[in-house]
């Protein structure tokens, strides 16, 4: 199997360990990625709320030289990591289906760039293609070091399964905590698997941004969690990067480390750390995963 | 089915009478203009507009100009044939005139009451009116069929809406066969502890009115009974009923229970339906202390004796009356009837749907009718309302619209559960002094007594907290919220999101159809909406009324009701029935198919397409042959007759070509 | 509503619709109730049930000039008599191949399932095959194509009217 393949920008930055070891875990399992050449901006949040025109233009570009390097890939998918990509992505194509004034402004600008959009690509997760094309079966048989006692917080975020995810449970997710089960892992069960983590506030309007992460990481903890799973390069860094600073804000103590759900499964799969970046989390996997993780 | 006299010999002379309808017509179409039309239209020697010419003066037109000798046939353009073309065509038959020359034209629901532009609705109208009389002229005259109508009623389904049509018809001395599912009749009444808003006891009003089913001659209740299958038409309906084996002898059954001491099971093993599956019961049972009848079931599912053979079975030894029977088969019960009242009920909306709500997942969330059987005296605490652990709860949460008014569910209001959530939240108050939070989108309390209730519940110091609960999760934040369930609710009021610690939820559950309803709408060939609730034949002339003529509705099979609403309408269809009857015949209309046998090549074509065998091939003619008797007037075989031999009576291929032509022609 | 001027240019397609009684004709009915306003082009007739609806009416429909016919039945399974829907399914089909060789667009014919409680699609489907039909043009048919459906019906008229003397 192949996909097309579009990073955005947190992959080839800050969640540059999660390009890393989703890259990994994708060719352990012989699935085929083809980068999407002279890719852009997806227009994410902040092009959203300025200019949705512009916003849908980017994400139709992108689209548009899918559709172009097609050939390349045996299915007509695009292979979205970053959740507010895959947001962003997702929702250009059901604005486009649905509104034909706003389809023909945007078929002009893409004209003016000699590019065309016919709908046809489909926008997949990971997750989606790892449960859903390859299949738990296929990867538990590739299991080399189960994840045993590791209590993990499966984290989906908001913007991976609302409003348009038709994969998993808008309310009630589980295609990660059946992936990292499979793999040995301990699911701990709590009911902020798709609350908000701040988001872009963290930067604009700390306090607030601080206490919606805070208190996803105080439940998790409080829950015997070894390590929080993530889908998402901002939830990842929201909940990683500024546990020191909670910890000043609410006197507290927390120290969770937070992976990306393709670094865990390549442990599981006995890849080395470097091939997963694990070597770039700021609170190293092993004091919560202890002996399995490294 | 024939036509009459020479009608159609006579020279043609059409009546066109257009409605104004008051304004509901004359505001979008320009009537005066359609007249002025539709006098220049061939063979019309009268064109006449009036103001309601459904009311008498309008008819008077009508019957008139037919005294006069003016028309012999008359098109009436107003609302649609499915209302008043039975009026007219009484109009017609009244002033001597043979009622089948005569056709409208819908210019109210097709044209003046969906048309934006009035040109364009005065041109539609035109159109329709040009068909008509196009149509009108190729009309025969014809005589309906007249057949008399069984008096006996079958009444489905024994819930309080059943138990109340089937009282009421047999009173007036009819013959009633009660069909219930369940091995008890009662419905969903008989888990009901108290009910709103005058807090009388459930059993004690429903009991005595299960007692007289039992007990009333003219009814013949069959219990743990299903109807199979339906045939026949209004006055004559052909049921099939097969009776379930409940592995008990109905008539040597006294209830005594000594069977169900017997059981080699020593205490429940199978969920208690009756309970809500809040407690188990054994594989024998009786469902309810006061279940009608009072007699034993055994479930076959269950019973290590029917399923297996190795059993002591010592049910058996225990029975002084014999009245176990372990090889029981179902037996299939034919009836006549000449009316049938579907009472088939609701069932209420899975809980589990919504995720958010935690049912199934925490405990001390319950649905609001396992709350029922919870503060019910004879359910499976006595009457205590207790949390899991046995303590008393300080703190309840009802959470209203669960499953109703949601997009994501059911859209629609059910009508029943904010009085039942006020019903439910004074007896936790009464039992156990709880604080009681009632989270809603709006309190709708409409009809007698009501809005009373809610003034009384507001002051005895429940909370009311408007707005739509988001979760019920185990997530806490406090120390005071440790241990409890936290509810998540906007409070839009206040204009805050508010967590509401609580030791227990009631989920206000809604209604929903029966899970069968759309197979069992097919057995009985009428209509659901797109919920699934039975279709009614007008929402407000003719409520427990349907499509097919002789079947009617009673209850929350139609739509979502309370008990009041139920009864009432259990009367009407009760009251629909009876005047079916008591007229003692049907008009059937004349639209079955004919062969004209000159034409027929006796090809067979149209025999394997008639669903009901009403063709039939004449081996002496060598052509064939309808049965007018048991033609339902599809017409299926005259679109297949490859000769053109076929045709059907009001629906003829001249009166369709003409009408065809007419809509064409003049718009 | 479009200015009179704009008219001149302005198509407005004759669609001739054949309803069943118990499902699509009671919709009408009930989106006419419910006042839910649609394009004026169609003409409903009503027949009992679908399963009635003779290819020779759509043949004859647009011989006289309609420009797209509308079918309106039972959903599957909820017919009236059973299974009349399911014939005039097969019919529908059947007359898709045989206007097609016409030369009349299969565009031009349409079959929906539209319940008794379905007023908001009739509305929907009136609306979305007058714009169809509309895209698509007046039909303009070959005078041979007109003879032959002449011919076919003129077959047929002329049994009725030998029927006629035959019983009189």
């Amino acid at each position: 199997m192949s996909y097309l393949y579009f990073p955005g920008c947190s992959l080839k930055s800050s969640g540059r360990a999660y390009e890393e070891s989703m890259l990994s875990v994708f060719s352990t399992l012989g699935l085929k990625i083809n980068e999407i050449e002279d890719w852009n901006c997806c227009g994410a949040t902040a092009y959203m709320s300025i200019s949705e025109l512009k916003a849908f233009a980017l994400s139709a570009r992108i689209f548009a030289l899918a559709e172009r390097q097609m050939q390349a890939s045996d299915r007509a998918d695009i292979v979205v990591p970053c959740a507010a990509c895959y947001l962003g992505l997702n929702k250009t194509r059901h604005y486009l289906a649905e509104h034909p004034k706003l389809r023909r402004k945007i078929y002009k600008a893409l004209n003016a760039a000699n590019l065309k959009y016919t709908g046809r690509m489909q926008v997949r997760h990971p997750l989606d293609v790892l449960n859903n094309d390859v299949g738990i079966e296929k990867i538990s048989s590739l299991l080399v070091n189960p994840l045993e006692g590791v209590q993990i917080a499966c984290y989906y975020g908001c913007q991976l399964l609302r409003p348009y995810s038709d994969f998993d449970d808008q309310h009630e997710p589980s295609t990660m905590d059946r992936l990292l089960k499979a793999l040995g892992a301990e699911i701990v069960d709590w009911p902020l698997k798709s609350r908000c983590c701040g988001g872009s506030l963290t930067g604009t309007v700390q306090d607030v941004g601080l206490r919606l992460s805070y208190i996803l990481l105080k439940e998790a903890k409080k829950r015997g969690c070894d390590v929080i799973a993530t889908a998402c390069p901002l939830c990842q860094f929201n909940l990683e990067c500024y546990q020191s600073r909670m910890n000043r804000y609410y006197k507290d103590k927390i120290n969770v480390p937070v992976a990306y759900f393709t670094q865990l499964m390549g442990i599981a799969f006995g890849l080395s750390p470097q091939q997963l970046g694990i070597q770039r989390l700021f609170i190293p996997l092993k004091s919560g995963a202890g002996h399995v993780c490294l | 089915m024939s036509t009459v006299g020479t009608g159609s010999n006579d020279k043609c002379k059409i009546g066109v009478y257009v409605c104004h309808c008051g304004i509901n017509i004359s505001s979008k179409v320009d009537v005066s203009k359609t007249v002025r039309f539709a006098a220049k239209l061939p063979h019309v020697t009268v064109s006449r507009e009036y103001k309601f010419m459904c009311a008498d003066p309008g008819q008077d037109l009508i019957q008139q100009d037919i005294r006069d000798g003016r028309i012999n046939r008359a098109v009436v353009a107003s609302c649609s044939p499915l209302m008043h073309e039975p009026t007219f065509r009484n109009t017609m038959a009244e002033a001597g005139g043979n009622p089948f020359l005569f056709q409208m034209a819908n210019i109210r629901e097709h044209v003046s009451w969906v048309t934006l532009d009035n040109t364009a609705a005065t041109e539609k109208a035109m159109s329709l009116i040009s068909a008509a009389v196009e149509r009108v002229v190729f009309h025969q005259p014809l005589m309906p069929n007249r057949v008399p109508v069984h008096p006996d009623v079958l009444v489905v389904g024994g819930g309080i809406a059943g138990i109340h049509a089937a009282l009421t018809l047999a009173d007036a001395g009819q013959k009633v066969y009660l069909v219930e599912r369940e091995p008890s009749i009662g419905g969903h009444m008989a888990k009901f502890d108290k009910t709103f808003p005058t807090l009388d006891c459930s059993a004690c009003i429903l009991t005595p009115k299960m007692s007289a089913v039992r007990a009333h001659s003219n009814i013949t209740l069959w219990s743990y009974s299903e109807v199979i299958g339906v045939d026949g038409f209004v006055g004559n309906f052909k049921v099939r009923v097969r009776r379930k084996p409940r592995y008990i002898i109905e008539e040597r059954c006294v209830g005594c229970l000594d069977c169900i001491e017997a059981c080699i099971y020593k205490s429940g093993k199978v969920p208690d339906e009756f309970n809500e599956g809040l407690v188990k019961r054994k594989p024998v049972y009786i469902p309810f202390p006061q279940a009608t009848p009072l007699v034993a079931v055994i479930d076959a599912k269950t019973c290590i004796g029917i399923r297996t053979g190795k059993c002591k079975m010592t049910c058996i030894d225990a029975c002084e009356r014999d009245a176990i029977d372990l090889n029981q088969s179902e037996e299939i019960n034919e009836i006549e009837v000449g009316a049938i009242i579907l009472a088939t009920g609701f069932k209420t909306f899975n809980a589990k749907r919504i995720y958010r709500y935690g049912y199934g997942k925490y405990s001390n969330i319950y649905t609001s009718l396992e709350l029922e059987r919870m503060v019910n005296a004879a359910g499976p605490t006595g009457g205590e309302i207790t949390l899991k652990n046995g303590q008393k709860p300080k703190a309840v949460g009802i959470v209203h619209c669960v499953g109703s008014r949601d997009n994501k569910t059911n859209k629609y209001c059910s009508k029943v559960c904010c009085m039942y959530s006020l019903k439910l939240a004074h007896l936790i108050k009464e039992r156990t002094g709880a604080e009681v939070y009632n989270f809603y989108i709006d309190m709708r309390t409409p009809g007698k007594g009501y809005e009373e209730f809610y003034d009384r519940l507001l002051e005895e110091n429940v909370h009311f907290i408007r707005g739509r609960v988001a979760e019920i999760t185990d997530w806490v934040m406090t120390p005071e919220e440790e241990g409890k369930l936290v509810i998540r609710a906007e409070d839009t009021l206040v204009g805050v999101v508010r967590r509401v610690p609580v030791d227990m939820v009631v989920l206000s559950v809604g209604l929903e159809p029966q899970p069968d309803a759309e197979d069992v709408g097919r057995l009985f060939n009428i209509s659901c909406t797109r919920e699934g609730w039975f279709l009614e034949r007008h929402p407000k002339l003719a409520p427990v009324s349907t499509f097919t003529d002789g079947i009617f509705l009673a209850g929350a099979c139609q739509g979502p009701k309370d008990i009041p609403d139920s009864v009432a309408q259990a009367g009407a269809a009760a009251a629909e029935a009876l005047a079916l009857i008591d007229r003692g015949y049907v008009v059937l209309e004349p639209n079955t198919a004919y062969v004209q046998d000159e034409l027929c090549s006796g090809c067979k074509t149209c025999i394997d397409l008639c669903p009901y065998g009403a063709i039939s091939f004449d081996d002496e003619k060598d052509t064939a042959k309808v049965n007018g008797a048991l033609c339902k007037g599809c017409g299926t075989c005259v679109a297949s007759c490859p000769s053109g031999s076929l045709q059907q009576y009001l629906f003829t291929d001249d009166q369709i070509f003409s009408e065809i032509k007419g809509v064409i022609l003049y718009a | 509503m479009p200015e009179r001027n704009d008219i001149e240019r302005f198509f407005d397609p004759k669609i001739v619709a054949f309803f069943c009684n118990w499902c699509t004709y009671t919709a009408a009915d009930l989106a006419g109730t419910a006042r839910m306003t649609y394009a004026p082009n169609v003409r409903v007739i009503r027949i009992m049930c679908s399963g009635r609806l003779d290819p020779q009416f759509v043949l004859s429909a647009f011989r006289e000039g309609a420009d797209g016919i509308l079918i309106g039945g039972c959903h599957p399974g909820d017919c009236h008599y059973q299974e009349g829907n399911y014939q005039a399914l097969r019919r529908f089909i059947l007359l898709k191949r045989l206007i097609h060789a016409f030369g009349i667009e299969k565009e031009r014919i349409r079959l929906e399932w539209i319940a008794a409680s379905e007023g908001d699609k009739v509305q929907r489907v009136i609306n979305e095959m007058t714009e169809t039909v509309r895209r698509l043009g007046p039909l303009d048919l070959e005078p041979i194509t007109k003879k032959v459906i002449d011919y076919m019906s003129v077959t047929h008229h002329e049994m009725v009217s030998i029927s006629h003397r035959g019983s009189s």
